[in-house]
């Protein structure tokens, strides 16, 4: 489906060490990871995801987040969130 | 009890005959009944068995006198009615004392007369003063008994008598004047007489090792609860329902635009790339350590075998690490050793192992059948080892059973200990070779291997083998000259050159380990330390593809000295750089294990004896006009150097890119640039013997010379001269051979000419490449 597609797109680009969409509960519904570390990104990032989202809407009440991005030393870590999904996409910049 | 108390049943005839009925004749008072001896014994006779008498019947005819004392046992207090009673005493004891203590006693204790009466068998003897019998016992007790020895001494102690209870004037002292304010009687150890204690009573007890420990863990929260908790997961039907659910696609619409700008964005550049800090790394490469060198680690001599032999190659195990192996060769020209009909004279060539930790006994020894010239481990099973010899002949050795023992070994001072350890190691399927091969030698001894296949020496080359290398998997040769894929992982082919101007290919006997196939005639049939793995094909191995080399127009030939094929993907070719080469292979078509692959390109690179690099192609094609088997056109022949090529070797980091040495320059070349190389380096003073690119960094490579030094290139900080140079020994070098071992130590080994082997520490800055080297 278009769902596979899209998300065997992400995957496919340079880099990327994984992929995976969580629920607004934070249970993963799809990843590429193996189960425990999946539950972990997803557990960590959704919660970070509720505060980044609340502190933007805190400064603005206008404004939402839009992306985040974690930049570590060894990787990236971008997360896009929804209203009732989250796409998190680990890469690893280096050439 | 009693012995002569005898009890009898007496039937009512016998007691008719006796007048002894019971309640009758004799009652429980008047029990006593004596009967005449005749009178039983006429019994005895007429009734005989039938008598009751007759199981006391000797008794009774032993009897001394003439009644016998028959007692009635009212109370069968000894089993029966009636009681014998066998001696006269006893009789007189029982008819005596009951009629006193009757007579005694008032009627009153009749009863407890009859009691005492039946009761008292045995008449009270009042004890009788024996003599006493000693048993020994006052031994023991004069033993133990504490006598004094020794006389007491008596004092006798006067004194004048008015002194007694003379008047007594105290006085005081103060005890601060005295020294240490106490006065003392020391104790000092009196040198006249010493007791020499031999023997000294201990009381030993074995005691459990028990140990008590506490400890404590450290509570960093004090509470005391905890929580376990499991994530909650969705099961896989909700799964598939959420993902073909619209609103993920909505979401993923709406998302895979922003997150694919941020892919991408990483992909373009490294936006926190510090430059700075990637400065100063480089910085700190170049700035200035005077003392870029190699450090000297270890070198290996052995003057047994190493006498008067230069060492002509030298590999790294390359599994087990620190073990290096050795081939010697002798020193003699070819005149020379013709000459030398008397063949005692020169020594056994052996190849020998050697342990980094163990650098005056060789680990292994490998018996050659002539002198080695080059060897090489088998890149897939490394304890398979093939040698070309100084007479064009091919060995294979095969070093299963000692792997272990390499393996093994320790940095133990003592020989024997590593032996020892090594026996226990040892399976036990080995174990029969193994015992046999330290018999009878003492534990400094190497174990000496023999070659388990020899190739034959009219098939094999003529000159000496000077170059061998194996080719890796993925490629097979059959003998219609087409490659073909091996499926297999393991090298099983070796291709060998020499200055006879060919080329061969050989096949890799199948070789099984041989602990599997030890049966027992095979082993008293052949030494017991050589694998039977491919006893048949000695002497007897035989090439498979042969190529001579002609040069293109005048037919005349070359000859090959080091050789060197190629690798690249879609196509198959070989380096000769062991290790860490992967194929990528495109197969036309698939159908079957053996496939020949028509996309092959089969180029090679050879350098001969006469300074020449001829880049040719291998593959034998059928000659129209002859129609014989030729080898096809050879591209480009370059003729730089001046002398004999010694080195023809790929570069590690880049598979075009060749490094040769021959004579006083080195070349530097690139495959596809045609006219010549890309970097030629001057004359310089002294030849060139040996050289090898480095493991670890792509710009430097090291040169030997003839001079006993070892020159070190470094392309990139200068390209018209060495950038280090350092003397190793007085001979000429022979050999180099780079190895990493662990990530901070890299060794190279360099063998000279007169038989030692150097291995040498290359020192940080030569082994740590440096950013985007």
């Amino acid at each position: 489906a278009e769902v596979e597609e899209t998300l065997k797109r992400i995957q496919s680009h340079k880099g990327v060490i994984a992929t995976m969409v969580i629920n607004a509960e934070g249970i993963p519904v799809r990843t590429t990871l193996d189960n425990s570390t999946t539950v972990q990104y997803a557990g960590l990032l959704h919660q970070l995801t509720t505060k980044a989202r609340s502190a933007v809407r805190d400064l603005d009440p206008q404004n939402d987040l839009t992306f985040l991005r974690i930049r570590s030393k060894k990787h990236e870590i971008m997360v896009a969130p929804d209203k009732e999904y989250l796409l998190i996409v680990v890469q690893n910049p280096c050439e | 009890g009693h012995p002569e108390i005898f009890p009898l049943v007496f039937t009512t005839k016998t007691q008719e005959i006796f007048n002894c009925r019971a309640d009758e004749d004799v009652t429980e008072e008047n029990c006593f009944k004596l009967i005449k001896k005749e009178d039983i014994i006429q019994d005895m006779k007429t009734r005989a068995t039938v008598s009751d008498f007759h199981p006391v019947k000797k008794i009774i005819l032993e009897y001394p006198g003439e009644e016998l004392l028959v007692v009635f046992d009212a109370k069968f207090q000894y089993g029966q009615n009636f009681y014998l009673v066998a001696s006269e005493e006893a009789k007189e004891d029982l008819l005596k004392p009951p009629e006193t203590v009757e007579e005694k006693k008032d009627d009153d204790e009749k009863e407890e007369e009859s009691e005492e009466e039946t009761l008292e068998v045995q008449p009270y003897k009042p004890p009788v003063h024996k003599p006493w019998v000693s048993l020994g016992s006052e031994k023991e007790v004069e033993e133990e008994s504490v006598k004094e020895t020794i006389t007491k001494i008596k004092y006798r102690i006067s004194r004048v008598r008015r002194k007694f209870g003379a008047p007594i004037t105290f006085t005081d002292k103060n005890a601060s004047h005295v020294k240490d304010s106490y006065l003392e009687c020391t104790s000092y150890q009196d040198k006249s007489f010493s007791i020499k204690m031999l023997e000294k009573d201990v009381g030993i007890q074995m005691v459990p090792k028990l140990r008590e420990a506490i400890t404590q863990t450290t509570w960093t929260y004090p509470r005391n609860a905890a929580t376990q908790y499991f994530p909650i997961e969705l099961s896989n039907e909700e799964k598939e329902e959420s993902l073909s659910s619209g609103k993920l696609k909505e979401f993923l619409t709406s998302v895979h635009l922003r997150m694919e700008i941020a892919l991408q964005q990483n992909e373009i550049m490294n936006a926190f790339f510090d430059d700075w800090k990637a400065l100063t790394e480089e910085e700190s490469s170049s700035g200035g350590k005077p003392h870029v060198y190699l450090k000297a680690y270890q070198s290996f001599t052995d003057l047994h075998y190493f006498k008067d032999r230069t060492i002509s190659c030298v590999c790294w195990h390359p599994t087990i690490s620190g073990i290096i192996a050795v081939s010697t060769r002798g020193q003699l020209s070819y005149e020379e050793r013709v000459n030398l009909s008397d063949k005692s004279l020169l020594q056994q060539p052996v190849i020998l192992f050697w342990c980094s930790f163990d650098p005056t006994h060789p680990q292994l020894v490998l018996e050659c059948p002539e002198d080695i010239c080059c060897f090489q481990f088998s890149p897939s099973d490394p304890s398979i080892i093939a040698g070309g010899c100084i007479n064009g002949q091919v060995v294979l050795w095969d070093i299963s059973q000692h792997e272990e023992k390499l393996q093994n070994v320790k940095p133990v001072a003592d020989g024997t200990e590593i032996t020892a350890v090594n026996m226990v190691n040892v399976s036990i399927l080995n174990k029969l070779q193994c015992i046999y091969m330290s018999v009878g030698k003492n534990g400094t001894e190497p174990p000496l291997v023999r070659c388990c296949a020899v190739s034959s020496i009219q098939d094999s080359h003529e000159k000496p083998v000077t170059d061998i290398h194996w080719l890796p998997d993925y490629s097979e040769d059959n003998q219609m000259d087409a490659t073909s894929e091996n499926r297999a992982e393991t090298s099983v082919q070796l291709v060998t050159c020499s200055p006879d101007c060919s080329i061969l290919f050989w096949d890799n006997p199948a070789m099984k380990p041989s602990s599997e196939k030890l049966k027992e005639e095979d082993v008293f049939g052949m030494p017991i330390d050589v694998p039977d793995t491919s006893k048949h094909l000695d002497l007897c191995w035989k090439p498979l593809v042969q190529i001579n080399l002609c040069e293109n127009d005048t037919n005349a030939e070359y000859s090959p000295v080091r050789i060197s094929f190629r690798e690249l993907h879609c196509q198959y070719k070989t380096s000769d750089v062991p290790a860490k080469q992967s194929l990528y292979r495109e197969r036309s078509t698939s159908s079957k294990n053996v496939k020949v692959l028509e996309s092959i390109s089969t180029d090679l690179l050879v350098g001969t004896e006469d300074g020449d690099i001829v880049y040719s192609d291998w593959k034998v094609e059928i000659d129209s006009d002859s129609e014989k088997q030729v080898s096809q056109k050879h591209t480009q022949k370059y003729t730089i150097h001046t002398e004999t090529i010694n080195t023809l070797q790929r570069s590690p980091f880049f598979k075009d890119i060749i490094l040769s040495i021959g004579g006083q320059t080195f070349a530097i070349w690139k495959e596809g640039v045609t006219n010549g190389p890309i970097l030629h380096s001057s004359c310089s003073a002294g030849r060139y013997t040996a050289g090898k690119w480095s493991l670890t960094r792509p710009g430097v490579f090291f040169i030997g010379r003839d001079d006993g030094n070892i020159d070190i290139w470094d392309l990139l900080k200068k390209t018209y001269e060495p950038s280090q140079f350092q003397n190793i020994s007085e001979s000429m070098i022979t050999f180099i051979s780079p190895w990493i071992t662990s990530p901070n130590q890299h060794f190279l080994a360099v063998s000279d000419d007169l038989g030692i082997l150097h291995v040498l520490e290359i020192c940080q800055t030569l082994s740590q490449p440096s950013e985007n080297e």
